[in-house]
C-alpha cells in the first residue's frame, strides 16, 4: 500500500531481539514546584522484554509522560531505579544523558521547521558523528523512499500534512537504529481518520523492524490494536492499577478491531480504564498537554 | 509570457491599486489648487509643481547624492554595529543565566534614555561628528536588537530542544542548529523594528548636529527658506527609508525560507 516496502529493504529485518529491555523497578517522582510536594509517579514497576510493543493507558496528568521523561533521560526520579539491558539509566543520583538508543518521538511532533526534511531525517547521525554528510543524506533518501515518502526531501516540515510529519518524524528516530522508541502521544493531534492509517504505518513499519516500544496514550482502542502489553494507570498519583497481554496476532490490519478477541480484551480492560477517568474527570485534573 | 502579462496586468490594474492611484492624485490636486488659491494654512505651504521644479533643480545640482549617501552610510555604520553587538550580546543573555544577570540592570538603566537624549553626550564623548551620529543610531537600533533577540531566544520550544538532546548533540550543535535558526526570525524582526528607529534618529541627529545628510538638507531648506525643498528633502527620507526596510525584508526572506506562507 503507501508503506511502498520493497525487497529493497534498508531497515534491518526483523530478527530475534535481544537488546532493548527496559526495567523500572519501584519509581516514584515527586516534584516540586514551589515548595508544594507533588507525588506525580508512585511506585512504579514495569519490566518491558526486549522487542515489545508496550502501551501505558490512563488519564490525563496521570504521570505517563513523566515515566517516559525519566526513561528518556530530561529528568531523574526521587525513587527506585530504571534500567536499560541491565545498565542504570536513571536513578535519584544519576541521570545518563539523553542519548540515540532511547528517541523520543513527541505529540505535536518536534521536527525542526527550519530545516528540510532531508536535513531533519539526517540531523541524528551527522551530529553523532558516525556518518558523513553525504553518507547520512543517502541513507536519509533510502529510508524516506522506504516509508513511501520519497518526494518529500526538500520541503519544509509546516509544508506537510501531519500524517506526512509524523512518518518523518519516525524516519528521524529510525535512522539512529535506536534501541528502543519512546512514544508520547505521538498521533493525539491527529484527526481520527488520519490517525488509523497512521497507526497501521507505524505497525508495518514495527513488523519490520523489532524495537522496544514505549508508547503512550489516552485512547484505548490505539493501545489494544497496537500494543503486546497493556499498562493501565491510575489518576494521580500515577500507579500501574493493572496490566494485560494483548494476544492479537500480527500483522494486525485494521480488522483486527472488529474481531472477537479484540472486543473480548476490549471489555475486559475498558471498565478498569474508564474508572480512572471517571476519578480524573471528578478530581478537575488540569490537561497537561 | 501570456500568463506573466496578464497576471501583471491584474497587479498593475487591480481594484485595489486603482484605487489607491486614483486617491493619491485627487489628494495632490486638492494639494495644488489649495496652494494655488491661498486656501488656509495651504497658502504658507509650497505646491507640487513647485515641489517638482525644486526636485528638478536639486538633482541637477549633484550634491543631493552625496546626501543620499552620508545618511546611508550613517545608516549602514550604526545599523550594523548595533547587529554586530546586539546579536551576540542577546544570545549570549539567553543561554547564560549569570551573564543576563550580569547585563540586564544597566542595560534596562540605559534603555529609556531616547536615543536622541544622548546627542549632546555623543558629541562631547566622540571626537568627530560623524562617530557622534553614528553613535546615537547604534543606540537606537542597539535595544531593540536585544530586546527581540532576547525574547527569541528565550522562547525555544523545549521539544526542539529535548528532540535535539535525544540524538547526541553536543552543546555547539544545539547552539549552531537548532537556538541559533530558531532564534533567526526574531533576529529579523529585531532588523527590521531597528532599520525604522535608525532612519528616525539619522535625520534628526543630522537636523542637530550634521553637515549633510538628507536630514540636514530638510534642515537646511527651512533654515535657507527653500520651502518646496523641505518637501523633496521628506520625501527623500521616506523613500530612503522604505528603501533599506524593504532590503531587510528580502533579506530576511531568503535567510528564513521556511516562513514562507502557506
Amino acid at each position: 500500500m503507501w508503506l511502498g516496502i520493497t525487497d529493497l529493504c534498508v531497515l534491518e529485518i526483523a530478527q530475534a531481539i535481544t537488546e532493548g529491555a527496559i526495567s523500572i523497578r519501584n519509581v516514584s517522582k515527586i516534584y516540586d514546584p514551589e515548595g508544594v510536594n507533588v507525588l506525580a509517579v508512585d511506585n512504579c514497576s514495569i519490566d518491558i522484554a526486549p522487542g515489545e510493543f508496550c502501551v501505558i493507558v490512563g488519564p490525563s496528568g496521570c504521570g505517563k509522560t513523566t515515566l517516559l521523561n525519566a526513561i528518556a533521560g530530561f529528568h531523574n526520579i526521587t525513587h527506585g531505579e530504571i534500567l536499560l539491558d541491565g545498565k542504570a539509566i536513571c536513578t535519584p543520583t544519576y541521570t545518563a544523558a539523553p542519548g540515540s538508543e532511547r528517541i523520543v518521538v513527541f505529540q505535536n511532533g518536534a521536527l525542526f521547521p527550519w530545516s528540510t526534511i532531508l536535513d531533519n531525517v539526517a540531523f541524528g547521525p551527522i551530529v553523532q558523528g558516525t556518518a558523513t554528510k553525504r553518507e547520512a543524506e543517502e541513507a536519509a533518501h533510502r529510508l524516506l523512499a522506504e516509508l513511501g515518502l520519497p518526494d518529500i526531501a526538500d520541503r519544509y516540515p509546516n509544508e506537510l500534512s501531519s500524517g506526512m510529519r509524523r512518518r518523518v518524524e519516525i524516519a528521524r528516530a529510525l535512522i539512529n537504529s535506536p534501541k528502543v522508541l519512546l512514544l508520547d502521544e505521538p498521533f493525539r493531534a491527529m484527526d481520527a481518520l488520519t490517525k488509523g492509517v497512521a497507526q497501521e504505518f507505524l505497525l508495518q513499519v514495527f513488523d519490520r523492524v523489532r524495537k522496544t516500544i514505549f508508547f503512550i496514550t489516552h485512547d484505548l482502542e490505539e493501545a489494544l490494536f497496537l500494543a503486546d502489553h497493556i499498562l493501565v494507570m491510575t489518576t494521580r498519583p500515577g500507579r500501574i492499577k493493572c496490566a494485560l497481554k494483548v494476544d492479537l496476532p500480527r500483522p494486525r490490519t485494521f480488522h483486527v478491531r472488529a474481531s472477537k478477541r479484540y472486543l473480548e480484551l476490549k471489555t475486559e480492560i475498558f471498565a478498569a480504564v474508564r474508572e480512572e477517568a471517571a476519578k480524573a474527570f471528578a478530581a478537575g485534573e488540569r490537561e497537561l498537554a | 509570457m501570456a500568463a506573466v502579462a496578464m497576471k501583471l496586468r491584474k497587479t498593475i490594474f487591480s481594484a485595489t491599486v486603482v484605487r489607491g492611484v486614483v486617491s493619491i492624485v485627487s489628494l495632490l490636486v486638492l494639494w495644488e489648487v489649495g496652494s494655488r488659491l491661498h486656501f488656509l494654512f495651504l497658502a504658507s505651504v509650497p505646491a507640487p509643481s513647485e515641489v517638482l521644479s525644486s526636485l528638478d533643480k536639486i538633482i541637477r545640482n549633484g550634491k543631493f547624492w552625496n546626501d543620499w549617501l552620508a545618511s546611508y552610510w550613517r545608516v549602514a555604520e550604526g545599523f550594523i554595529a548595533a547587529q554586530i553587538i546586539g546579536v551576540p550580546l542577546g544570545l549570549a543573555m539567553a543561554m547564560n543565566r549569570n551573564f543576563y544577570n550580569f547585563v540586564f540592570s544597566p542595560l534596562e538603566v540605559l534603555r529609556p534614555i531616547p536615543p536622541l537624549a544622548w546627542v549632546p553626550t555623543a558629541i562631547i564623548f566622540w571626537p568627530t561628528t560623524e562617530l557622534s551620529i553614528a553613535f546615537v543610531i547604534f543606540l537606537g537600533a542597539f535595544f531593540t536588537v536585544v530586546l527581540n533577540v532576547l525574547g527569541g531566544a528565550r522562547n525555544i520550544d523545549e521539544r526542539m530542544l529535548r528532540a535535539a538532546a535525544s540524538f547526541g548533540s553536543r552543546k555547539s550543535d544545539i547552539f549552531w542548529k537548532i537556538i541559533l535558526p530558531s532564534t533567526l526570525p526574531s533576529i529579523f524582526t529585531g532588523m527590521a523594528v531597528g532599520m525604522g528607529i535608525t532612519w528616525e534618529v539619522v535625520v534628526a541627529a543630522e537636523m542637530i548636529a550634521g553637515k549633510s545628510g538628507l536630514g540636514y538638507l530638510t534642515w537646511a531648506s527651512y533654515v535657507g527658506g527653500n520651502y518646496p525643498q523641505i518637501i523633496v528633502g521628506m520625501i527623500s527620507i521616506g523613500i530612503a527609508g522604505y528603501l533599506s526596510s524593504a532590503l531587510i525584508r528580502f533579506i530576511g526572506k531568503k535567510a528564513t525560507p521556511w516562513q514562507r506562507q502557506q
